[in-house]
């Protein structure tokens, strides 16, 4: 009777908007009733973001490939002297940046990348006063918290002199990435090496107090319980109720292909029902992120297209490139055109919107 | 929330029949998860929680075809690259394949329109298949087969049917109903069964206790209003006989086809909407069947929540769709598919092809 109650109280909560604690939340997951989710789900992306869904012109630039960090989730990295490595140096920038300049209605610059055993925080810096200068009007979103915490270690200065040198540099907003799940126990097994949780909040927060946005990210279907979903997604709604700095969230799911853990594990893509669910139920727990990102690269653009049905109010963009999660296996073509997001998104009855990386409109 | 939607929302919650009116007005609705819930709803209330598939071969005798349809990438010209016909032999061997798997359970024959091939090779081959493998069911041909066999052997329907039937046929496929208009078959397949001789072939074989699937393939050239008339020819026949077993929609698969330069594929949105309507409008029908192989794995599991509840079967290899360029695997194992339907906590239920059940996986 408890558990029926339970579950009752949370079903009443997700349809008024309220906010779920973790039973809550683990309750409606056991729930399992996808539409209902759906239901409240869509009708939160509405009383936030009306009837608009966001998308933007980018170019992504993955500036190496060879790591020191060597994740078992990750089929984009190699170590230093394998052939599939490469890195992008100042003449092969100045290549990339002379193409991307016809491009129309650019609106930001997406730079990610590896952690170069090798290559000084002064590349890193280098690299973006360089795109600076070639394109003072695009936004520059740049670095995951785990390559920030990576430039303090290898300059010795702290995470906050790291990120004012960069945003005098130019960088304007943060990526999402690297945050995967923040259990320690889940971390020590897919990505033993790099930032820990607390780091990786900690750039986060320190980022939000000198003014800096950024977006924050899950990685999940690999090795975790759902109870450390939850616990994940609850960790970064308490770090933006105190900064209120995140824009929007974005849902990994996890790509085996090609990946030490992925074979070590047998792990399978996890199914388009659980994405769903999860994008569902991530809109409902974030009640104080303004966005949900559907990220077509990862969830392909089917599944992200009924993403919009499920709470999603952003998909993402045209991106040009894209290089880590192909690697892995993704079979997403790698760029595509403001016309097709368009039809994609009029198809879903939502009103798509040019932005830039403030979701300022466009156009 | 649903605005001019709460009517029809009223006549599904008290089981109303919807006009052809409401299924036009349902097609212009952009709430998906609106669409799906109540589609859910009609589907556990009819059906519960179970889940059909079948362990099954599917066998293309040929795909040399006189009709060449325009949405078909399977059928070709007998001295066309890649023609096949199958001896009985060849037969045999396929099936006796399948047959390793020890759940193996039934066959699913449909093939192209043999130019030369006369009714009676194809009544011999369903009868050794039945003979040598008594355990396995066989579902076979389709309307357009049937009405095909009836013009080459100069026997009426009834008749052929009764012959197939005494051979040891069990079901009739759902295929070839592509879109129940003339309009649409002079366009896409006019060397075919008509829509009309389609029906006749569904409602004669009920008559004479044969069980039949139906389906539709939609997203090529027809109107939404084409896709309701379809729905509603099928559910007006079904009224009178009874004798559909589920219903089956095909997204068209534009690759390889005559069409492909001028069509896309449709949008797994379309999908989705399409299942829940198709739920929702063939309201005398007990199953609606999410195809994986041309939905994909992905989507076919999501259409479980829009209404269906049958996924097909593991298939053993499939060939037409995958002639146009379907993306999903060629068969699939039966655990694959027990998983897809247990992680959405539903019942997997083996069946046979007359939807007894044979083995319920808790």
């Amino acid at each position: 009777m408890i558990i029926k109650n339970g579950i009752n109280i949370a079903r009443e909560k997700a349809y008024l908007g309220e906010r779920l604690n973790k039973e809550d939340a683990l309750r409606l997951y056991e729930d399992n009733d996808l539409l209902y989710l759906a239901k409240c789900a869509r009708a939160m992306k509405e009383c936030k973001s009306g009837k608009k869904v966001f998308y933007i012109v980018n170019r992504h630039i993955n500036l190496t490939n060879i790591c020191s960090s060597n994740c078992p989730l990750c089929a984009f990295q190699c170590r230093a002297g394998d052939n599939r490595g490469y890195t992008l140096e100042s003449e092969d920038i100045d290549k990339i940046l002379a193409e991307v300049k016809n491009l129309k209605d650019l609106s930001e610059i997406h730079i990610v990348s590896a952690l170069h055993p090798e290559k000084p925080f002064e590349y890193y810096v280098d690299v973006i006063k360089q795109v600076k200068t070639s394109l003072p009007d695009v936004n520059i979103r740049a670095f995951t918290p785990v390559e920030i915490v990576n430039f303090s270690r290898l300059s010795s200065k702290n995470i906050k002199e790291i990120l004012e040198i960069l945003i005098t540099a130019g960088i304007n907003s943060l990526l999402g990435g690297g945050a995967e799940i923040f259990s320690d126990r889940v971390r020590k097994i897919i990505c033993p090496k790099k930032a820990n949780a607390e780091e990786w909040l900690n750039v986060m927060k320190t980022a939000h107090q000198l003014g800096i946005k950024s977006n924050a990210s899950m990685m999940y279907g690999h090795i975790e319980t759902i109870e450390e979903r939850i616990e994940h997604l609850i960790r970064l709604r308490n770090l933006q109720d105190e900064t209120g700095g995140f824009q929007a969230f974005l849902m990994f799911p996890f790509h085996p292909l090609n990946t030490e853990l992925g074979k070590e594990y047998n792990i399978k893509r996890i199914g388009a029902w659980e994405d769903l669910k999860m994008i569902a139920l991530s809109r409902l727990i974030l009640d104080n992120f303004d966005h949900i990102k559907a990220f077509w690269v990862m969830l392909t653009m089917p599944i992200a297209q009924l993403a919009l049905t499920f709470g999603a109010d952003d998909l993402d963009g045209t991106i040009g490139e894209e290089q880590i999660i192909h690697a892995a296996g993704s079979k997403e073509f790698k760029g595509i055109t403001k016309k097709y997001l368009h039809k994609i998104i009029t198809e879903s009855g939502y009103e798509p919107v040019e932005c830039d990386s403030f979701y300022n409109y466009k156009g | 929330m649903f605005g001019t939607f709460t009517e029809i929302e009223r006549k599904i919650i008290n089981d109303k029949r919807l006009s052809r009116e409401d299924g036009i007005k349902l097609f212009s609705c952009n709430e998906l998860s609106w669409l799906g819930a109540l589609a859910d709803y009609v589907r556990k209330k009819k059906c519960g929680d179970i889940v059909y598939y079948n362990v099954n071969c599917h066998v293309n005798l040929t795909n040399i075809c006189t009709s060449l349809c325009k949405f078909c990438a399977f059928g070709r010209e007998e001295n066309a690259k890649g023609a096949y016909a199958m001896s009985v032999d060849e037969v045999i061997a396929v099936v006796e394949d399948a047959m390793n798997d020890p759940n193996m359970s039934g066959l699913h024959i449909v093939s192209g329109l043999h130019p030369s091939w006369t009714f009676e090779k194809y009544l011999e081959i369903i009868s050794i298949l039945h003979k040598k493998f008594p355990n396995l069911y066989i579902k076979g041909f389709t309307g357009v087969e049937i009405t095909h066999f009836a013009k080459i052997s100069g026997k009426p329907i009834k008749n052929v049917l009764f012959e197939l039937k005494e051979a040891g046929l069990q079901a009739i496929a759902g295929g070839g109903a592509e879109i129940l208009s003339d309009r649409v078959r002079n366009l896409l397949c006019p060397k075919k069964a008509t829509a009309t001789e389609w029906l006749e072939v569904a409602e004669v074989a009920h008559s004479i206790g044969i069980k039949t699937n139906a389906s539709m393939l939609y997203g090529h050239i027809e109107t939404l209003e084409e896709r309701v008339d379809h729905l509603i020819k099928l559910r007006d026949l079904q009224d009178k006989t009874g004798g559909f077993q589920t219903f089956i929609p095909f997204p068209f698969l534009p690759k390889n086809t005559v069409l492909g330069k001028e069509v896309k594929q449709t949008s797994m949105w379309d999908d989705l909407r399409t299942m829940a309507i198709s739920r929702l409008m063939l309201d005398n029908f007990k199953n609606i069947k999410a195809y994986w192989v041309m939905l994909t794995v992905p989507v076919a599991q999501v259409a479980l929540n829009f209404g269906a509840n049958d996924i097909d079967g593991t298939i053993h290899k499939e060939t037409i769709l995958h002639d146009a360029g379907a993306t999903s695997p060629r068969s699939l194992k039966e655990d694959e598919i027990i998983k897809i339907i247990h992680d959405i906590g539903r019942v997997p239920a083996a069946c046979d092809c007359n939807f007894n059940i044979l083995r319920l996986i808790n």
